[in-house]
C-alpha cells in the first residue's frame, strides 16, 4: 500500500512536509508500549500509536519504521517533529482511534508485520 | 550485593576469556547519561550503533545491539539517577557497560521476570514500565551481567558477537 493512499484512507493530516506519497508500505504494527515495538520490530515497519514523546521518534534510530500514524488525533510538538525531519520520518495524524485506524488499514489491504 | 551472568549457548567460554584478560577495546565510546532526560536518552545507544554500522556489522546483529542498548539506556535514565554509558568496540564484539549511580535492584531474577515493573506513572506515561526491559536485553544480547549493591550502584554489561 503506498504512503499516499494510507493518508487518504484515514483522513489523516501529513506533519512532515515533502513525504514521498508514492513509497510502498509493506506492513505495519500498533502500540502504545516502546519495549512491544521493540521486541515485535523485525522488518521494516509502519507504526501506528498515541506516544507523542521524543522516544517514539528515537525508536527509529534503533529498528527500521517507514513512518509515524499518530492515532487519536495526537500530534507531537514542533521539536518533535523536527526530529523526524533530521531522520527523514514520515509522520501523519489521524483522528481515528488505534482500533479503527488498524482495521481501515487492515481492510486496505495492509497486513501485520511479522512479529 | 547481587550478581546475575547470562551466556547464550555457545558464548560462555569466549566471554570468560575477556573477563579474565580484559583487553583495551580498539574504539571506546563514552557517554554521560541523566536522570529522568528522556528528550536525549536513547542518543548513546544510537551513537554506538553508528559507529559499528561504519564499521560494516551485520544489519540483523546491529538490530540486537541497538535493542538491548536501548533497553539498558532507559533503564539507566528512567529507574536510576542516570549514569555513564561505554561502548568498548573490538574486532569480534562489543561489550557495553552501564554503570549507574543507583539505587540499586533489590532482586534481579524479579526483574528479569516479563511484566515485573517499579516503574512510577511518569515513566508509564511515556511508553516504559511495560517490565519487558531487562527480559528484552537478554533475549538480544550473547552475554548480559548484572552487578547491583541494595542501595547502591548497578552495574550492566552487555556483549554481542559480530558473528
Amino acid at each position: 500500500m503506498k504512503l499516499g493512499e494510507i493518508v487518504t484512507a484515514l483522513d489523516a493530516e501529513v506533519l512532515t512536509e515533502n513525504l514521498d506519497l508514492e513509497k510502498e508500505i509493506s506492513c505495519a504494527f500498533a502500540s502504545d508500549l516502546i519495549s512491544d515495538i521493540l521486541m515485535c520490530t523485525k522488518e521494516p515497519t509502519l507504526l501506528l500509536s498515541g506516544l507523542t514523546n521524543p522516544q517514539i521518534i528515537r525508536l527509529s534510530d534503533m529498528i527500521e519504521l517507514f513512518g509515524i500514524v499518530f492515532v487519536r488525533g495526537k500530534k507531537p510538538s514542533a521539536d518533535i517533529i523536527q526530529m523526524a525531519i533530521d531522520r527523514d520520518l514520515p509522520l501523519i495524524t489521524t483522528k481515528y482511534t488505534m482500533y479503527k485506524t488498524s482495521g481501515i488499514l487492515f481492510n486496505s489491504g495492509l497486513p501485520s508485520c511479522k512479529i | 550485593m547481587a550478581e546475575y551472568w547470562f551466556y547464550r549457548e555457545g558464548y560462555e567460554e569466549q566471554a570468560r576469556e575477556h573477563f579474565k584478560t580484559l583487553p583495551d577495546p580498539a574504539i571506546k565510546l563514552e557517554f554521560s547519561i541523566g536522570e529522568r532526560d528522556f528528550v536525549n536518552a536513547g542518543n548513546a545507544s544510537s551513537q554506538i550503533k553508528m559507529a559499528l554500522k561504519r564499521l560494516g556489522v551485520d544489519s540483523a546483529i546491529l538490530r540486537r545491539i541497538a535493542i538491548a542498548a536501548y533497553e539498558a539506556e532507559i533503564n539507566e535514565t528512567a529507574h536510576a539517577r542516570g549514569g555513564d554509558i561505554t561502548g568498548n568496540i573490538y574486532p569480534e564484539y562489543v561489550l557495553i557497560r552501564f554503570y549507574d549511580k543507583g539505587p540499586g535492584i533489590d532482586d534481579i531474577e524479579q526483574s528479569m521476570i516479563p511484566g515485573f515493573s517499579t516503574a512510577d506513572d511518569q515513566v508509564r506515561e511515556m511508553g516504559f514500565g511495560a517490565g519487558l526491559g531487562l527480559p528484552n536485553i537478554k533475549k538480544n544480547v550473547d552475554v548480559l551481567h548484572i552487578d547491583s549493591v541494595t542501595g547502591g550502584r548497578t552495574l550492566v554489561e552487555i556483549i554481542v558477537y559480530f558473528s
